[in-house]
């Protein structure tokens, strides 16, 4: 279920007789305004992509090495990347951020495989359970995350009593420190998990049955044919949404603005993005928010850079 | 199709026992939360703060739901909501469906540079250029135009939305150039044969991006947050953040379910299309 069904359903016109009649002068006109034309459909998305996309790209590392203050603009070298090292909540936020994504992978990244693993097996109740764990992806995000609010609550939330029925010990939940990176991730993972499922389900589909067939033959039993049979056939798509997790993880900023307040209790929940935020809207400091927006593009760069190297190559 | 387990040697108990626990499972899990916030906006002040809290509301009070609509204006960011959602679609479908011709179809001088180019930008995770583009819209290059407040500042970014651009190409690739030629010839010039031609073949992959951009506006939260500061502009995802604050948490929550139940419509209305549409951008197994 790759892109045939949105294969164009074109029938194979006959064979084409040349104009033959048209003089060449005619045609190099007709060539000349087809290549005018062609830089023409360009200009519109052309423009766009320049004033919003390439030119903030160079002028990112341009203010980043600027300071503006009222009205007036100086270099000042590396002075913004040093005022924000300094600032206090700077080392939490890159803690904060980096154990988020290990855990949002740790927890997000397996369990949609291992979900889509056993639903494509389901000959019952597979569009149900599809369109069960989709649902979360759709709300807005500010609408869950409300609801994670709610539930986290330590004394009237839901799962504190259910974890209090069940005589497990209750939490603080985003008001801890140490449960606050772990309560953001169960949120954002029940919000995005349906979209990773849907495409290694998709990606499932395409292993061909003789593959299973022949591993049985040889004596494989079940957790062998996942391992020798289902990873390496999904190898390309694991991998790809590997990436994708990550460099979408290391953006975190709504789940911590609304669960909790932002920066949580003792800078918990503080995120890179968020004290980005803080820098350029709260403290007017425009420049060292670029300074850490070139300090996560660096870091995610470099990541995306190692994963095209160690990465399996398409065949 | 033989998947994992064969067919012939599944235990068909243990099987219907693992399907059963697994749709119980994932009600609850799934549809649990939403059963919970759809109630506890029932709940009175008193009530929703209670310790333990109720499992249904003892004095359902659906007042709640008309004091988030006034209290958060949601018909408002409904409304901005769909104009953004729907601007930004009918700029991405103008700017980068004839982008996507032009690099697939009339090789265009530096068209291959220019999408490189274009591709590159899929690196970088928006989030990061968000300070640059954000002084860039208020103040934008040569014309010294000011689009804060103003819909154009979510519409023209919109356009640059390299996966679209893309995945069209991708698209119009696979249309047979024999085709195009048979349109020449016929007297259709570039745009006429865009129009009745390659447009009309291309109704599922435009059915994609339309899904895309529209849940992509409808998700957002930093960039609309940044751009659209005026409470009489903003979106559902930002406006019920926003005015949140001294609100109480029922009437918060109601306007959560409120903000809520487009999506699930849309969702429940266009299922099919959504989901197929998912596994279509280039993920190919």
């Amino acid at each position: 279920m790759t892109a045939t069904s949105v294969l164009p359903m074109a029938e194979t016109p006959g064979p084409a007789t040349p104009a033959t009649h048209r003089g060449s002068r005619g045609r190099r006109k007709r060539r000349l305004r087809d290549v005018a034309g062609g830089q023409l459909y360009l200009v519109g998305a052309v423009a766009c992509f320049a004033v919003f996309s390439w030119y903030p790209m160079v002028r990112e590392f341009i203010m980043s090495f600027q300071r503006t203050r009222r009205g007036v603009t100086t270099w000042v070298g590396w002075g913004n990347y040093m005022r924000v090292w300094h600032d206090p909540s700077f080392f939490a936020a890159w803690r904060n951020t980096a154990l988020f994504t290990v855990l949002a992978l740790a927890f997000g990244y397996a369990l949609p495989f291992v979900i889509a693993v056993v639903l494509n097996e389901f000959r019952h109740a597979q569009g149900y359970l599809r369109a069960l764990v989709y649902l979360p992806v759709m709300l807005p995000p500010a609408s869950a995350l409300f609801l994670f609010r709610y539930a986290y609550d330590p004394g009237a939330g839901i799962f504190n009593r259910i974890l209090s029925l069940l005589h497990l010990p209750t939490s603080q939940w985003t008001q801890s420190t140490t449960m606050a990176i772990p309560s953001l991730v169960i949120a954002s993972t029940w919000m995005n998990m349906g979209g990773a499922i849907l495409i290694y389900l998709a990606a499932l589909q395409n292993i061909p049955g003789e593959l299973y067939e022949a591993a049985e033959l040889d004596g494989a039993g079940l957790l062998r044919r996942v391992w020798t049979v289902t990873v390496p056939q999904t190898r390309l798509i694991l991998s790809l949404m590997f990436l994708l997790q990550v460099v979408a993880t290391m953006q975190l900023f709504i789940e911590p603005l609304i669960l909790a307040g932002g920066a949580g209790v003792e800078d918990s929940t503080t995120s890179v993005v968020y004290l980005m935020y803080q820098h350029a809207f709260r403290q007017n400091d425009l420049n060292g928010a670029a300074a850490l927006g070139v300090m996560l593009l660096v870091v995610l760069a470099g990541f995306s850079a190692l994963y095209a190297r160690l990465s399996p190559k398409q065949d | 199709m033989r998947t994992l387990i064969s067919p012939t040697r599944l235990n068909k108990r243990a099987y219907r026992v693992l399907v059963a626990l697994t749709v119980v499972l994932f009600t609850l899990v799934f549809i649990g939360p939403l059963y919970w916030m759809v109630t506890g906006a029932l709940k009175s002040g008193q009530e929703v703060a209670q310790v333990p809290p109720t499992l249904y509301p003892k004095h359902p009070q659906l007042g709640n739901y008309a004091e988030a609509w006034t209290a958060l204006t949601i018909g408002r960011l409904l409304f901005n909501t769909v104009w953004y959602a729907f601007g930004a679609l009918a700029f991405q479908l103008v700017f980068d469906v004839a982008a996507a011709y032009a690099f697939s179809k009339l090789r265009p001088v530096l068209g291959r540079t220019i999408l490189g180019l274009m591709l590159a930008t899929l690196m970088i995770p928006a989030t990061v250029l968000v300070i640059p583009q954000y002084v860039t819209v208020i103040d934008l290059p040569v014309l010294h135009w000011n689009l804060l407040d103003s819909p154009w500042a979510i519409w023209l970014p919109a356009v640059t939305n390299a996966f679209v651009i893309f995945l069209l190409k991708r698209f119009f690739d696979s249309i047979p150039d024999d085709l195009l030629a048979a349109a020449a010839i016929d007297g259709a010039g570039s745009l006429r044969t865009l129009l009745y031609v390659v447009l009309p073949m291309s109704r599922p992959i435009l059915g994609v991006v339309a899904i895309f951009s529209v849940t992509a506006v409808w998700k957002d939260f930093l960039w609309p947050l940044l751009v659209e500061p005026s409470p009489g502009n903003r979106t559902v995802n930002v406006g019920i953040y926003a005015f949140s604050t001294g609100l109480t948490q029922n009437v918060v929550i109601a306007g959560a379910v409120i903000a809520a139940v487009p999506t699930v419509l849309f969702f429940l209305a266009f299922q099919k299309n959504i989901m197929a549409g998912l596994t279509t951008g280039g993920l190919k197994g």
